[in-house]
Protein backbone atom coordinates (compact mmCIF):
# COMPACT_ATOMS: atom_id res chain seq x y z
CA UNK A 1 0.00 0.00 0.00
CA UNK A 2 2.81 2.36 -0.85
CA UNK A 3 0.54 4.67 -2.82
CA UNK A 4 -1.47 5.68 0.26
CA UNK A 5 -1.29 9.36 1.24
CA UNK A 6 1.01 9.43 4.29
CA UNK A 7 -0.91 12.11 6.17
CA UNK A 8 -4.03 9.92 6.31
CA UNK A 9 -2.11 6.81 7.26
CA UNK A 10 -0.22 8.34 10.12
CA UNK A 11 -2.94 10.29 11.91
CA UNK A 12 -4.11 7.54 14.25
CA UNK A 13 -1.16 5.31 14.21
CA UNK A 14 2.01 7.04 15.37
CA UNK A 15 3.34 4.58 17.95
CA UNK A 16 3.15 5.74 21.54
CA UNK A 17 6.44 6.56 23.30
CA UNK A 18 7.81 3.38 24.88
CA UNK A 19 7.33 4.71 28.40
CA UNK A 20 3.69 5.58 27.98
CA UNK A 21 1.21 2.96 29.24
CA UNK A 22 3.48 0.03 28.46
CA UNK A 23 0.85 -2.38 29.78
CA UNK A 24 -1.38 -1.60 26.83
CA UNK A 25 0.92 -0.45 24.08
CA UNK A 26 3.29 -3.37 24.21
CA UNK A 27 0.68 -5.56 22.57
CA UNK A 28 -0.95 -2.81 20.51
CA UNK A 29 1.39 -2.27 17.53
CA UNK A 30 0.22 -5.31 15.64
CA UNK A 31 -3.40 -4.41 16.05
CA UNK A 32 -2.81 -0.77 15.19
CA UNK A 33 -0.90 -1.92 12.16
CA UNK A 34 -3.80 -4.06 10.99
CA UNK A 35 -6.32 -1.27 11.57
CA UNK A 36 -4.12 1.15 9.63
CA UNK A 37 -3.78 -1.41 6.89
CA UNK A 38 -7.54 -2.00 6.75
CA UNK A 39 -8.13 1.75 6.40
CA UNK A 40 -5.93 1.98 3.35
CA UNK A 41 -7.53 -1.19 1.97
CA UNK A 42 -11.00 0.31 2.13
CA UNK A 43 -9.83 3.51 0.47
CA UNK A 44 -8.38 1.53 -2.42
CA UNK A 45 -11.53 -0.50 -3.05
CA UNK A 46 -14.36 1.06 -4.99
CA UNK A 47 -17.91 0.63 -3.77
CA UNK A 48 -18.78 -2.24 -6.10
CA UNK A 49 -15.72 -4.26 -5.14
CA UNK A 50 -16.28 -3.57 -1.44
CA UNK A 51 -19.86 -4.80 -1.81
CA UNK A 52 -18.52 -7.89 -3.59
CA UNK A 53 -16.16 -8.61 -0.69
CA UNK A 54 -19.03 -8.07 1.74
CA UNK A 55 -21.23 -10.48 -0.19
CA UNK A 56 -18.48 -13.11 -0.27
CA UNK A 57 -18.00 -12.74 3.48
CA UNK A 58 -21.74 -13.06 4.03
CA UNK A 59 -21.80 -16.19 1.91
CA UNK A 60 -18.83 -17.64 3.80
CA UNK A 61 -20.63 -16.83 7.05
CA UNK A 62 -23.66 -18.79 5.81
CA UNK A 63 -21.43 -21.77 4.94
CA UNK A 64 -19.89 -21.40 8.40
CA UNK A 65 -23.33 -21.74 9.93
CA UNK A 66 -23.90 -24.98 8.02
CA UNK A 67 -20.43 -26.18 9.07
CA UNK A 68 -20.96 -25.47 12.77
CA UNK A 69 -24.40 -27.08 12.68
CA UNK A 70 -23.03 -30.17 10.91
CA UNK A 71 -20.20 -30.56 13.43
CA UNK A 72 -22.58 -30.45 16.39
CA UNK A 73 -24.92 -32.87 14.63
CA UNK A 74 -21.94 -35.27 14.29
CA UNK A 75 -21.54 -35.18 18.06
CA UNK A 76 -18.56 -32.83 18.40
CA UNK A 77 -18.43 -30.11 21.06
CA UNK A 78 -19.43 -26.64 19.80
CA UNK A 79 -15.96 -25.14 20.36
CA UNK A 80 -14.22 -27.58 17.99
CA UNK A 81 -15.51 -26.12 14.67
CA UNK A 82 -14.80 -22.61 15.97
CA UNK A 83 -11.19 -23.44 16.93
CA UNK A 84 -10.62 -25.35 13.66
CA UNK A 85 -12.15 -22.45 11.75
CA UNK A 86 -9.68 -20.02 13.31
CA UNK A 87 -6.43 -22.00 13.16
CA UNK A 88 -6.99 -24.00 9.96
CA UNK A 89 -9.26 -21.51 8.16
CA UNK A 90 -10.01 -23.78 5.21
CA UNK A 91 -13.61 -24.99 5.05
CA UNK A 92 -13.20 -28.03 2.83
CA UNK A 93 -10.41 -29.53 4.92
CA UNK A 94 -12.29 -28.90 8.18
CA UNK A 95 -15.46 -30.57 6.88
CA UNK A 96 -13.36 -33.53 5.79
CA UNK A 97 -11.34 -33.70 9.03
CA UNK A 98 -14.44 -33.84 11.21
CA UNK A 99 -16.22 -36.12 8.74
CA UNK A 100 -13.47 -38.74 8.94
CA UNK A 101 -13.33 -38.53 12.75
CA UNK A 102 -17.12 -38.79 12.94
CA UNK A 103 -17.05 -41.88 10.72
CA UNK A 104 -14.65 -43.49 13.19
CA UNK A 105 -11.48 -42.87 11.18
CA UNK A 106 -8.14 -42.35 12.90
CA UNK A 107 -6.98 -38.77 13.65
CA UNK A 108 -3.89 -39.42 11.53
CA UNK A 109 -6.02 -40.28 8.50
CA UNK A 110 -8.14 -37.20 9.17
CA UNK A 111 -5.06 -34.95 9.33
CA UNK A 112 -3.55 -36.43 6.15
CA UNK A 113 -6.82 -36.03 4.23
CA UNK A 114 -7.14 -32.44 5.44
CA UNK A 115 -3.56 -31.65 4.41
CA UNK A 116 -4.11 -33.20 1.00
CA UNK A 117 -7.12 -30.94 0.44
CA UNK A 118 -5.13 -27.93 1.63
CA UNK A 119 -2.14 -28.62 -0.62
CA UNK A 120 -3.85 -26.36 -3.18
CA UNK A 121 -2.76 -23.37 -1.09
CA UNK A 122 0.80 -23.84 -2.32
CA UNK A 123 -0.06 -23.08 -5.97
CA UNK A 124 -2.42 -20.34 -4.74
CA UNK A 125 0.50 -18.68 -3.01
CA UNK A 126 2.61 -19.01 -6.15
CA UNK A 127 -0.10 -17.28 -8.17
CA UNK A 128 -0.53 -14.22 -5.89
CA UNK A 129 2.80 -13.80 -4.09
CA UNK A 130 2.71 -9.98 -3.88
CA UNK A 131 -0.71 -9.77 -2.23
CA UNK A 132 0.35 -11.53 0.99
CA UNK A 133 2.79 -8.74 1.89
CA UNK A 134 6.32 -8.95 3.23
CA UNK A 135 8.06 -9.25 6.59
CA UNK A 136 5.87 -9.55 9.68
CA UNK A 137 2.77 -8.71 7.64
CA UNK A 138 3.23 -11.91 5.67
CA UNK A 139 2.82 -14.03 8.82
CA UNK A 140 -0.84 -13.03 8.86
CA UNK A 141 -1.05 -12.51 5.11
CA UNK A 142 -0.43 -16.16 4.31
CA UNK A 143 -2.79 -17.38 7.03
CA UNK A 144 -5.78 -15.53 5.52
CA UNK A 145 -5.13 -17.15 2.11
CA UNK A 146 -8.40 -18.86 1.19
CA UNK A 147 -10.33 -19.88 -1.93
CA UNK A 148 -12.51 -16.78 -1.99
CA UNK A 149 -9.75 -14.24 -1.33
CA UNK A 150 -7.53 -15.81 -4.00
CA UNK A 151 -10.35 -15.89 -6.56
CA UNK A 152 -11.30 -12.26 -5.90
CA UNK A 153 -7.65 -11.17 -6.01
CA UNK A 154 -7.04 -12.95 -9.33
CA UNK A 155 -9.96 -11.01 -10.84
CA UNK A 156 -8.01 -7.76 -10.28
CA UNK A 157 -5.21 -6.93 -12.67
CA UNK A 158 -3.89 -3.86 -10.83
CA UNK A 159 -1.36 -4.82 -8.16
CA UNK A 160 -2.52 -2.36 -5.48
CA UNK A 161 -6.17 -3.28 -5.93
CA UNK A 162 -5.28 -6.97 -5.98
CA UNK A 163 -3.56 -6.63 -2.61
CA UNK A 164 -6.44 -4.61 -1.18
CA UNK A 165 -9.09 -7.11 -2.31
CA UNK A 166 -7.00 -10.02 -1.03
CA UNK A 167 -6.62 -8.55 2.46
CA UNK A 168 -10.19 -7.31 2.73
CA UNK A 169 -11.59 -10.70 1.74
CA UNK A 170 -8.99 -12.67 3.70
CA UNK A 171 -9.45 -10.78 6.98
CA UNK A 172 -13.22 -10.72 6.43
CA UNK A 173 -13.31 -14.51 6.09
CA UNK A 174 -11.05 -14.87 9.15
CA UNK A 175 -13.74 -12.98 11.07
CA UNK A 176 -16.96 -14.46 9.65
CA UNK A 177 -15.94 -18.11 9.25
CA UNK A 178 -15.40 -18.87 12.97
CA UNK A 179 -18.32 -16.56 13.82
CA UNK A 180 -20.57 -18.47 11.42
CA UNK A 181 -19.33 -21.77 12.85
CA UNK A 182 -20.20 -20.60 16.37
CA UNK A 183 -23.65 -19.51 15.22
CA UNK A 184 -24.14 -22.85 13.47
CA UNK A 185 -23.03 -24.77 16.55
CA UNK A 186 -25.73 -22.93 18.52
CA UNK A 187 -28.29 -23.41 15.76
CA UNK A 188 -27.39 -27.09 15.43
CA UNK A 189 -28.52 -27.69 18.99
CA UNK A 190 -31.88 -26.09 18.11
CA UNK A 191 -32.57 -27.19 14.51
CA UNK A 192 -32.10 -30.95 14.09
CA UNK A 193 -32.02 -31.14 10.27
CA UNK A 194 -29.92 -28.29 8.87
CA UNK A 195 -29.55 -30.01 5.46
CA UNK A 196 -33.15 -28.95 4.84
CA UNK A 197 -31.95 -25.35 4.68
CA UNK A 198 -29.80 -26.09 1.59
CA UNK A 199 -26.74 -24.37 3.05
CA UNK A 200 -24.35 -26.95 1.59
CA UNK A 201 -25.03 -25.58 -1.92
CA UNK A 202 -23.64 -22.16 -0.98
CA UNK A 203 -19.92 -23.09 -0.95
CA UNK A 204 -19.68 -24.50 -4.51
CA UNK A 205 -22.03 -21.78 -5.81
CA UNK A 206 -19.76 -19.05 -4.43
CA UNK A 207 -16.63 -20.71 -5.85
CA UNK A 208 -18.16 -21.04 -9.32
CA UNK A 209 -19.42 -17.44 -9.26
CA UNK A 210 -15.91 -16.28 -8.44
CA UNK A 211 -14.19 -18.21 -11.24
CA UNK A 212 -16.77 -17.47 -13.97
CA UNK A 213 -15.19 -14.15 -15.11
CA UNK A 214 -11.80 -15.83 -15.58
CA UNK A 215 -13.36 -18.39 -17.95
CA UNK A 216 -13.71 -15.76 -20.70
CA UNK A 217 -10.03 -16.39 -21.37
CA UNK A 218 -9.79 -19.30 -23.84
CA UNK A 219 -6.67 -20.87 -22.33
CA UNK A 220 -8.22 -20.76 -18.84
CA UNK A 221 -11.54 -22.15 -20.06
CA UNK A 222 -9.90 -25.12 -21.78
CA UNK A 223 -7.73 -25.87 -18.75
CA UNK A 224 -10.72 -25.69 -16.40
CA UNK A 225 -12.89 -27.90 -18.63
CA UNK A 226 -10.18 -30.55 -18.92
CA UNK A 227 -9.09 -30.34 -15.27
CA UNK A 228 -12.63 -30.54 -13.90
CA UNK A 229 -13.36 -33.58 -16.07
CA UNK A 230 -10.21 -35.31 -14.77
CA UNK A 231 -11.16 -34.49 -11.15
CA UNK A 232 -14.72 -35.80 -11.53
CA UNK A 233 -13.64 -38.97 -13.33
CA UNK A 234 -10.91 -39.61 -10.77
CA UNK A 235 -12.93 -39.02 -7.62
CA UNK A 236 -14.51 -42.50 -7.37
CA UNK A 237 -11.06 -44.09 -7.33
CA UNK A 238 -8.90 -41.61 -5.40
CA UNK A 239 -8.78 -40.41 -1.78
CA UNK A 240 -10.43 -37.04 -1.12
CA UNK A 241 -8.28 -34.08 -2.08
CA UNK A 242 -6.25 -35.85 -4.75
CA UNK A 243 -8.82 -35.41 -7.58
CA UNK A 244 -8.73 -31.61 -7.09
CA UNK A 245 -4.93 -31.62 -7.36
CA UNK A 246 -5.06 -33.88 -10.43
CA UNK A 247 -7.21 -31.21 -12.10
CA UNK A 248 -3.92 -29.37 -12.63
CA UNK A 249 -3.32 -31.70 -15.60
CA UNK A 250 -5.64 -29.26 -17.40
CA UNK A 251 -2.69 -26.88 -17.39
CA UNK A 252 -1.22 -29.01 -20.19
CA UNK A 253 -3.83 -27.53 -22.50
CA UNK A 254 -3.27 -23.99 -21.20
CA UNK A 255 0.46 -24.34 -21.72
CA UNK A 256 0.01 -25.46 -25.32
CA UNK A 257 -2.50 -22.71 -25.98
CA UNK A 258 -0.35 -19.96 -24.46
CA UNK A 259 2.64 -21.15 -26.46
CA UNK A 260 0.62 -21.18 -29.69
CA UNK A 261 -0.78 -17.69 -29.02
CA UNK A 262 2.71 -16.40 -28.26
CA UNK A 263 3.99 -17.77 -31.56
CA UNK A 264 1.02 -16.18 -33.40
CA UNK A 265 1.46 -12.85 -31.62
CA UNK A 266 5.15 -12.78 -32.43
CA UNK A 267 4.13 -12.88 -36.12
CA UNK A 268 6.49 -11.83 -38.88
CA UNK A 269 9.14 -9.95 -36.83
CA UNK A 270 9.89 -13.12 -34.92
CA UNK A 271 10.75 -14.91 -38.17
CA UNK A 272 13.44 -12.41 -39.00
CA UNK A 273 16.77 -14.15 -38.67
CA UNK A 274 18.66 -12.55 -35.83
CA UNK B 1 -6.30 -35.25 23.41
CA UNK B 2 -5.77 -37.01 20.09
CA UNK B 3 -8.33 -34.70 18.50
CA UNK B 4 -6.46 -31.65 19.84
CA UNK B 5 -3.18 -33.01 18.43
CA UNK B 6 -4.93 -33.58 15.09
CA UNK B 7 -6.21 -30.00 15.06
CA UNK B 8 -2.71 -28.72 15.77
CA UNK B 9 -1.10 -30.88 13.08
CA UNK B 10 -3.66 -29.82 10.48
CA UNK B 11 -3.24 -26.15 11.41
CA UNK B 12 0.58 -26.25 11.26
CA UNK B 13 0.64 -28.23 8.01
CA UNK B 14 -1.89 -25.95 6.33
CA UNK B 15 0.08 -22.89 7.41
CA UNK B 16 3.22 -24.43 5.92
CA UNK B 17 1.47 -24.89 2.53
CA UNK B 18 0.24 -21.29 2.61
CA UNK B 19 3.65 -19.96 3.56
CA UNK B 20 5.52 -22.02 0.96
CA UNK B 21 3.97 -20.45 -2.16
CA UNK B 22 4.97 -16.81 -1.63
CA UNK B 23 8.29 -17.92 -0.08
CA UNK B 24 9.21 -19.99 -3.14
CA UNK B 25 8.03 -17.32 -5.52
CA UNK B 26 10.21 -14.61 -4.00
CA UNK B 27 13.28 -16.83 -4.33
CA UNK B 28 12.68 -18.02 -7.87
CA UNK B 29 12.10 -15.80 -10.92
CA UNK B 30 9.27 -17.09 -13.09
CA UNK B 31 8.96 -16.15 -16.77
CA UNK B 32 5.68 -14.61 -18.02
CA UNK B 33 4.44 -17.90 -19.46
CA UNK B 34 4.91 -19.66 -16.11
CA UNK B 35 3.20 -16.82 -14.21
CA UNK B 36 0.14 -17.10 -16.45
CA UNK B 37 0.08 -20.87 -15.93
CA UNK B 38 0.22 -20.40 -12.14
CA UNK B 39 -2.78 -18.04 -12.26
CA UNK B 40 -4.72 -20.41 -14.49
CA UNK B 41 -3.76 -23.24 -12.12
CA UNK B 42 -5.46 -21.48 -9.21
CA UNK B 43 -8.66 -21.06 -11.25
CA UNK B 44 -8.53 -24.73 -12.27
CA UNK B 45 -8.18 -25.82 -8.61
CA UNK B 46 -11.11 -23.65 -7.51
CA UNK B 47 -13.36 -24.89 -10.31
CA UNK B 48 -12.44 -28.52 -9.66
CA UNK B 49 -13.08 -28.09 -5.92
CA UNK B 50 -16.54 -26.69 -6.72
CA UNK B 51 -17.26 -29.53 -9.17
CA UNK B 52 -16.14 -32.30 -6.81
CA UNK B 53 -18.13 -30.76 -3.93
CA UNK B 54 -21.27 -30.45 -6.08
CA UNK B 55 -20.99 -33.87 -7.72
CA UNK B 56 -19.38 -36.25 -5.19
CA UNK B 57 -19.09 -39.08 -7.74
CA UNK B 58 -18.67 -42.50 -6.21
CA UNK B 59 -19.22 -41.54 -2.57
CA UNK B 60 -22.88 -42.55 -2.49
CA UNK B 61 -23.77 -39.07 -1.25
CA UNK B 62 -24.63 -37.71 -4.67
CA UNK B 63 -27.90 -35.85 -4.52
CA UNK B 64 -30.14 -34.01 -6.94
CA UNK B 65 -31.21 -31.00 -4.88
CA UNK B 66 -27.72 -29.62 -4.24
CA UNK B 67 -26.43 -29.83 -7.85
CA UNK B 68 -29.72 -28.24 -9.00
CA UNK B 69 -29.25 -25.41 -6.51
CA UNK B 70 -25.67 -24.87 -7.69
CA UNK B 71 -26.83 -24.94 -11.34
CA UNK B 72 -29.50 -22.32 -10.63
CA UNK B 73 -26.88 -20.17 -8.92
CA UNK B 74 -24.54 -20.55 -11.92
CA UNK B 75 -27.19 -19.34 -14.35
CA UNK B 76 -27.78 -16.28 -12.17
CA UNK B 77 -24.04 -15.67 -11.84
CA UNK B 78 -23.60 -15.97 -15.61
CA UNK B 79 -26.28 -13.25 -15.98
CA UNK B 80 -24.26 -11.15 -13.54
CA UNK B 81 -26.71 -11.17 -10.66
CA UNK B 82 -25.35 -9.86 -7.34
CA UNK B 83 -23.52 -12.49 -5.29
CA UNK B 84 -26.06 -12.33 -2.48
CA UNK B 85 -28.85 -13.22 -4.94
CA UNK B 86 -26.72 -16.10 -6.25
CA UNK B 87 -26.12 -17.40 -2.71
CA UNK B 88 -29.79 -17.19 -1.75
CA UNK B 89 -30.80 -18.91 -5.01
CA UNK B 90 -28.37 -21.77 -4.32
CA UNK B 91 -29.63 -22.39 -0.78
CA UNK B 92 -33.28 -21.63 -1.63
CA UNK B 93 -33.46 -23.96 -4.66
CA UNK B 94 -31.75 -26.76 -2.73
CA UNK B 95 -34.01 -26.30 0.29
CA UNK B 96 -37.19 -26.25 -1.85
CA UNK B 97 -36.20 -29.40 -3.75
CA UNK B 98 -35.38 -31.20 -0.47
CA UNK B 99 -38.78 -30.10 0.81
CA UNK B 100 -40.36 -32.05 -2.07
CA UNK B 101 -38.45 -35.13 -0.93
CA UNK B 102 -35.58 -35.19 -3.44
CA UNK B 103 -32.20 -36.29 -2.03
Amino acid sequence: MRGTPPERVNDHTSPAPPGERPDRHLTEPDRVFIIKYMRSIWRTLDRETALGVGAVCLAVGVIGVSYGATAVAQGFPGWLPVVLGTVVLAGGAEFLFLGILAAGGSPIAAVLAGLLVNARHLPYGLSIPDAVGTGARRLLGVHVMNDEAVAMALAESDRTRRTAVYWACGLGVLAVWPLGAATGALLGTLVPDTAALGLDAVFPAVLLTLVLPALRDRATFGAVALGTAVALLGSPFLPAGLPVLLALTGLGYASWRLHRDAVHAAGTPAREPS
Amino acid sequence: MTVAAGVLALAVGTYAFRWAGPALRSRVRFPHHARRLLEIGAVVLLAALAAVTTLPVGTGEMGVAMPAGVAAACVLAWRRSPLLVVVLAAAGTTALLRLTGLP
